[in-house]
């Protein structure tokens, strides 16, 4: 058995004794293990689709009929804004971040990531902004301007709620963007021996490109929450009129980052399907490279087509021309791959597990959601189309029809392997049955609303318009929605009762990570993988015959022998050899650094000498663990 | 042009044979170039267009400016004396350099504050006009990165006196080194694109 | 039986730590370096003070600004004599800021008021 060395308590200096703790609560606040961090932000991103989910229901009670009276003016709009900013950074993202926590190391076949400490600390920075933004409800309004926080009605609406966004939005950021360095550091520089970027798994490729999609696109917004943020708490004039500044400006800074967002949003989803469809086809996926560079691609014009949120502000025919044929070239990568998926759907060996289904679905719901998306970029199409209820559905379509769809597929394909339990097929086909079912009754009919002239973020419409059906249609799916994801907690929840006894590789996958066990052992791989091929433990599984025919390797054959770069070691242990596996210890500080970020926030917004305590605490969190070695 | 032998990845091998660290800090440095690239098009963008005064022309004092310009590049000299000190194991002359560049960041930022503090009594506020705001949050985020970075070269001698950084510690001095070299560069457009062309009012 | 698909590892990644000898420019390089970026410094304040148009005045800042520039970064950052990934990385991000803030600039027509 390999023996795991950790550091030992109180060891070589540093400010605070290092932890020790391998179980319980201080274990979890201390971790730096990578598949720990992934399993917090899962559990954290869950916890907030609850709650955004219970936002969307408000609002689609309020919506049910005309002149609904459930919520408020002002109440509706916190809802709706918050609906928005929960989902979109306080769900798809960290779920994404889960599963790239999780995963990376594992399909690269590495022990961690790059930088561990680092590793925590953004998953404490997105909970303290998560918390943060949240807590403007208790404290005088939660954000209320939209998602997307349009000035000068979020520089100049009274009252605090805007600065718990821009406060709250510019912690998740930070977090993102140290992730960001991580990860991408981690795939191009800790890949097993033998794995070339074009031998690793395409959810690899999606997870780079994601990165770097982030580290270049979060400073932007950065700078505009700044600048939103200095208008309303130090009256500068970024966004003033009436000093000479643009509102314009705002849409500028908020879509160059916001529309590779939404690409940072998808990709996961589509790395994810990329994954699923292939080991549920019993087919290698088809023309990978083709999906690989379609997703560098998709990265790279998705920075060139922001101002397609902007047809309808006047930025004139020259501007409007030239960014709706960018949009219009985007659609190509974005179908390559729909291409390739249904090429590899295509006389395979089929099985419909739950997984399978969920990902058969990100297909057709997302190629629905492309399509409207095309409709829009036809500009003066999109005249019609622009702040009407049809954008909601496409945009519906694309992030909980393709991504959290996407998601869901990797939730039921990955469960056994991070908690070692399967989650129940049979309750599994219902949850799915129920969502797809719910999703397309809730967002189809808004296509039709849309197109009817139904606006964006009204709080009530009067019943002479003729929208209470589709809308009352709407809200039915919806709680048909809220159904399905409650089944799906039932079947979470089952599973933990169960023993941890699953198979390290129950599905007869493709990739690493079901080379070990589930869970895997804290070091991931008693052996570092040497990789010789794409598909790497296909290969060590099965050959082909000269006939074509797919068959399996022996046991104790090339496969699993060290010197053809099997792992070498069953769960015994015997390839090891006795040498210590070192891991990096864990540690408080990521905490305590984090920690500071809050106070800084409430110090802004309400005692200046708050911020100055929550800087020094960020500082002494830094130090503490830049003295503190990275491990012994 | 001599050579000097260092080891590039130190402590495990690497897919690229780069260290994850320097990686990292480039990616991160090129992640900054929008960062600053948003504040100076948002400078340039109001530029000229302050419905009221003070107006750049009236405030400026170039050859001041000029002086805590050329006081930043010479601490990108004393920085990269500093690594070369480090790459050939002397520890005395990497304190001397490493405390020169920190003297020389600060000498920069207390010029800044002077500069800002005169500004400010000649009637020039954040929210003033639109050239207020523009100009203290981009030399303000420029003048916090300095501060950040006197942090970091002040905490590194420190800590060679107490024998937590040893020769073989040249990646810290050298990943110091870049982050300061690039707030240098950021200030080297700055200087010309806020200080030296002219606004015309 | 054969596998389909085995290729021979490529080995891109070397069992150990790998020394690398990288050429440094010595501190008098350095130091001239440093003279040069003065120089240029002088230059543009120079040229602040000299009478001539906008027209020929602002693109001649800005190409004594690029040159201080390029020459921190190829030689104090060392790009000129480091792995082209540094590069890479680097070029990404400011030609992106580059590109993406002039087409900002460009919508809000701020060069033709």
């Amino acid at each position: 058995m390999a023996t795991v060395s950790v550091p030992a308590e109180g060891a070589r200096g540093g400010l605070l004794r290092r932890p020790t703790a391998t179980t319980g609560f201080w274990s979890w606040i201390t971790t730096v293990d990578h598949k720990r961090i992934g399993i917090l932000y899962g559990i954290t991103a869950f916890a907030f689709f609850l709650i955004g989910g219970i936002e969307a229901l408000f609002i689609r009670l309020q919506l049910a009929q005309p002149d609904g009276k459930i919520l408020s003016a002002s109440t509706y709009n916190e809802f709706f804004t918050m609906h928005g900013v929960t989902m979109i950074f306080l769900v798809v993202m960290p779920l994404s971040a889960a599963f790239f926590n999780y995963f990376i190391p594992l399909q690269i076949g590495a022990r961690d990531v790059a930088f561990p400490r680092l590793n925590a600390f953004t998953y404490w920075a997105f909970l303290a902004g998560g918390l943060f933004i949240y807590s403007g409800f208790f404290l005088g309004g939660a954000p209320n301007g939209g998602w997307f926080g349009y000035a000068p009605l979020s520089t100049v609406e009274p009252g605090n709620n805007m600065l718990f966004y821009a406060l709250g939005l510019l912690m998740t950021g930070i977090a993102s963007t140290a992730s960001a360095m991580n990860l991408a550091v981690t795939i191009i520089n800790m890949r097993a021996p033998g794995m070339t970027m074009f031998r690793m798994p395409v959810f690899m490729w999606m997870a780079l490109v994601v990165q770097l999609l982030l580290a270049f696109a979060l400073p932007i917004i950065t700078v505009g929450l700044f600048q939103m943020l200095f208008d309303r708490r130090f009256g500068t004039h970024f966004f003033d009129p009436a000093a000479g500044g643009d509102p314009v400006l705002w849409q500028h800074m908020f879509w160059l980052f916001g529309h590779p967002e939404v690409y940072i949003l998808i990709l996961p989803a589509m790395g994810i399907v990329s994954e699923v469809l292939p080991v549920f086809a019993r087919k290698p996926l088809f023309g990978y490279e083709f999906v690989v560079f379609s997703g560098i691609a998709i990265g790279f014009i998705g920075f060139g087509v922001w101002a397609h949120h902007m047809f309808a502000v006047g930025l004139g025919p020259v501007a409007n021309t030239a960014f709706g044929i960018s949009t219009l070239i985007i659609a190509v990568p974005t179908g390559v791959k729909i291409f390739n998926w249904l090429g590899t759907l295509w006389k395979g060996d089929i099985r419909f597990t739950t997984p399978m289904l969920f990902a058969v679905a990100f297909i057709g719901q997302f190629v629905v959601g492309g399509l409207s998306g095309v409709t829009h970029a036809v500009v003066p199409a999109d005249y019609q189309q622009t702040d009407t209820y049809y954008v909601v559905a496409h945009f519906h379509y694309v992030l909980f029809g393709g991504a959290i769809f996407g998601l869901f597929a990797g939730v039921y394909y990955w469960w056994p392997k991070v908690f070692g339990r399967m989650l129940n097929e049979r309750v599994g086909k219902l949850n799915f049955w129920l969502m797809v079912i719910g999703f397309n009754l809730t967002f189809g009919p808004m296509h039709i609303l849309g197109l009817q002239g139904m606006p964006r973020r009204i709080q009530s419409y009067p019943a002479t318009l003729g929208l209470g059906i589709w809308n009352m249609v709407a809200t039915i799916g919806a709680f048909l929605i809220a159904t399905s994801v409650l089944i799906f907690l039932l079947n979470a929840i089952a599973s933990f009762r169960r023993p941890r006894d699953a198979a390290a590789d129950p599905w007869d996958a493709r990739t690493l990570e079901w080379s070990v066990s589930s869970p895997p052992p804290p070091y991931n791989f008693e052996e570092i993988p040497v990789v010789h091929s794409l598909d790497e433990l296909w290969h060590r599984k099965y050959a082909e015959t000269e006939g074509g025919v797919v068959v399996p390797v022996p046991a104790g054959g090339a496969g699993t022998d060290p010197a053809h770069g099997g792992s070498g070691a069953g769960p015994e242990g015997h390839g090891a050899g006795g040498h210590a596996i070192h891991l990096p210890g864990p540690s408080y500080f990521p905490a305590v650094a984090a920690l500071g970020l809050p106070l800084i926030g409430y110090g802004v917004i309400f005692h200046l000498w708050m911020a100055v305590a929550g800087a020094v605490v960020l500082l002494a969190g830094v130090y503490g663990w830049a003295i503190e070695p990275a491990s012994e | 042009m001599e050579s000097v032998h260092t080891f590039e990845s130190e402590h495990e091998a690497t897919s690229t044979g780069l260290p994850n660290t320097k990686l990292a800090m480039w990616l991160f440095l090129a992640s900054d170039c929008l960062l600053f690239g948003a504040l100076i098009s948002t400078y340039v963008l109001y530029r000229g267009a302050s419905l009221v005064g003070p107006y750049p022309s009236e405030v400026f004092d170039i050859p001041y400016t000029s002086v805590s310009s050329f006081v930043l590049l010479a601490s990108s000299l004393t920085m990269v004396l500093a690594l070369a000190a480090i790459q050939r194991g002397e520890m005395g002359r990497m304190r001397v350099w490493l405390l020169a560049t920190g003297l020389l960041g600060m000498t920069f930022v207390g010029g800044q504050v002077y500069e800002f503090t005169t500004f400010y009594r000649e009637g020039l506020t954040l929210s003033t006009n639109l050239f207020g705001t523009t100009f203290y949050v981009l030399t303000g985020f420029h003048g916090t990165h300095v501060g950040v970075g006197v942090l970091m070269l002040l905490s590194l001698v420190a800590m060679s006196f107490t024998g937590r950084i040893t020769p073989r510690d040249t990646m810290a001095v050298e990943l110091v080194g870049l982050y300061w070299h690039f707030v240098d560069i950021v200030w080297i457009v700055i200087f010309t694109v806020v200080y030296l062309i002219p606004t015309g009012k | 039986m054969e596998r389909a698909d085995v290729r021979e590892p490529a080995s891109p990644t070397p069992p150990r730590a790998r020394g690398r000898t990288v050429r440094h420019p010595s501190p008098k390089e350095y130091v001239r370096i440093a003279v040069v970026l003065a120089v240029v410094t002088a230059m543009e304040v120079g040229i602040y003070y000299a009478k001539i148009s906008r027209a020929l005045l602002i693109p001649l800042l800005l190409i004594l600004a690029a040159i201080k520039f390029v020459l921190v970064v190829l030689w104090f950052m060392h790009l000129r004599f480091d792995s082209r990934t540094y590069a890479r990385f680097f070029l990404i991000g400011l030609a992106g800021a580059v590109t993406l803030y002039l087409v900002v600039l460009l919508t809000f027509r701020a060069f033709s008021r």
